[in-house]
């Protein structure tokens, strides 16, 4: 691999940021990960979100939740392309983006549309929403199985299950997409840093697995 | 002729500008006003009672106007950028007297009223807008219809140095839209130049603006440039741009969902985090007034 090779001659700038990572403790980075969430809350309850708050908070959970499972999904290319090892890293992006999808689901559902019934007709009625929904029912057999005691557990299965995250972000920006009145750049773009991290994964690129 | 609809409201109920901003703390503080407001939602005539404009900066930084961005703070930010004086509205097709209208001429020639409003947006979000402005009738009789005429075609100003947000195809550029002529003439439909009193914003539209109160907040088209008489249906822009889901006629109607979310409630905007969704009403609630425009339609078909 690429940084094997560098690290021969002296230690190249990658080198030294895998060393320093690797003596970052991890727990940090969930809460770092979490101040967001009570900080938009905050401003959509002190009018910092604009005259209609409901709409801005959903949006900003979704658009945020999306965010950190694109990257998620960049952590394998980063380190077979750049070297970049942030493999540490990934269980609490992942279970972050389950958290704020999660609290997506939950301000959509309870301070946007307000009664279950209506939210169980919108999820099977607006195909925009089933897809969202099938996105969010993706990710939680993902953060159920987000602990050691799991990847032991399952084994080579755990890596299967975990493809699900494919699924999850196509579906996700596909919502995206969807979701927005016309046709939007920032949607697309989205979708296209998506493909093309997905891209990097088709097997007939691979020189070496992980 | 002016004055053609009268509002149940009096001068009286008219808010001192003051008074807004005890209102947003007020509202602020909790839903009790939204609650009333839903529990009378059902009936128009008591809704019409209980109509209370939002404040200003709801109105004038809550926009829809895909020219300056798709973001609702968009306008706010860029529509500063709009020269809106010297402005005239071209008048022609079907009229006897078309041509080039300027906006301080027209501005002689009608009387200014004031129309609170009920706003509701396709996207299921409402407001009350205090307007100040004229009747399309007024400006359409000084162009002079001809008797063939069956529809008003409109046009939004395109000004790709002044509008950052036509770089992007999100719609057709220029902006246009449509009505019956029925419609046009109708007495709630104003061409609003004013919010509060004050010279309407740009991002509300400026200088002068359709408000059609009936119809999802999209037909209302803003900074119109042209206005053009004909015998036949004109093309609108959402409907061009998504025909399944944008109608040429986009009455609201609480029983014709959009494919993509139900009409059947609306939020009110300034309610804050914690706004209950109240009852979307028929016609928005000018069914007494407009319902007879569309008799024996359906209006599913014809959504």
């Amino acid at each position: 691999m690429a940084y094997e090779n560098s690290a021969r001659s002296a230690p190249s700038v990658v080198d030294r940021l895998n060393q320093t990572l690797r003596r970052v403790p991890i727990w940090p980075l969930y809460i770092i990960l979490s101040l967001p969430i009570p900080y938009f809350f905050y401003l959509g309850l002190t009018g910092g979100l604009g005259p209609e708050p409901i709409n801005a908070l959903e949006r900003e959970y979704g658009a945020l939740g999306l965010k950190l499972l694109i990257a998620g999904l960049a952590i394998t290319p980063l380190r077979r392309f750049a070297g970049l090892n942030l493999i540490r890293f990934r269980r609490a992006i992942g279970v972050m983006t389950f958290v704020y999808i999660l609290s997506h689901f939950l301000v959509w559902a309870f301070l946007d549309i307000q009664t279950l019934d209506r939210v169980w007709s919108d999820i099977l009625k607006r195909p925009y929403i089933t897809i969202g929904m099938a996105g969010f029912l993706c990710l939680i057999p993902l953060a159920a199985t987000s602990n050691n005691w799991s990847v032991r557990r399952l084994g080579p299965r755990w890596r299967k299950l975990h493809k699900l995250t494919y699924a999850a972000v196509i579906l996700g920006g596909v919502h995206y997409i969807w979701l927005v009145k016309g046709i939007q750049l920032e949607p697309l773009i989205y979708m296209a840093v998506i493909l093309g991290l997905l891209a990097l994964r088709i097997p007939g690129r691979r020189k070496k697995s992980g | 002729m002016a004055n053609r609809w009268q509002n149940t409201l009096s001068e009286n109920d008219v808010t001192p500008e003051a008074a807004f901003l005890n209102r947003r703390q007020i509202m602020a503080g909790g839903v009790a006003g939204l609650g009333l407001a839903s529990g009378l939602g059902g009936s128009p005539a008591l809704a019409q009672e209980a109509l209370d404009p939002n404040d200003y900066e709801d109105i004038t930084q809550y926009n829809n106007y895909y020219e300056f961005g798709t973001g609702k703070d968009d306008p706010s930010r860029y529509a500063d950028q709009l020269t809106t004086t010297p402005w005239s509205v071209k008048i022609e097709g079907m009229v006897d007297k078309p041509g080039d209208y300027a906006f301080e001429d027209i501005m002689k020639a009608v009387t200014i009223e004031d129309r609170l409003y009920r706003f509701r947006c396709v996207e299921a979000w409402s407001m009350v807008v205090p307007w100040n402005g004229f009747e399309l009738a007024d400006l359409l009789d000084m162009a002079g219809v001809q008797s063939g005429a069956k529809y008003v075609a409109f046009e939004t100003a395109l000004r790709p140095d002044e509008m950052p947000g036509v770089k992007f195809p999100v719609l057709e550029w220029p902006y246009v839209e449509g009505l019956r002529l029925d419609e046009a003439m109708h007495p709630l439909t104003i061409m609003a130049t004013g919010i509060y009193g004050n010279d309407i914003p740009n991002q509300n539209g400026a200088p002068l603006r359709l408000v059609v109160p009936w119809k999802y907040g999209f037909k209302s088209i803003k900074s119109v440039v042209r206005i053009t008489l004909t015998d036949t249906q004109p093309p609108t822009s959402w409907n061009k741009a998504n025909p399944r889901e944008y109608g040429f006629y986009s009455n609201v109607n609480p029983e014709v969902d959009h494919p993509r979310w139900s009409q059947a409630t609306e939020r009110p905007i300034g309610g804050g985090l914690f706004a209950r969704r109240v009852p979307t009403l028929m016609f928005n609630g000018y069914e007494e007034e407009v319902a007879s425009l569309y008799s024996g339609m359906d209006l599913k078909a014809n959504f």
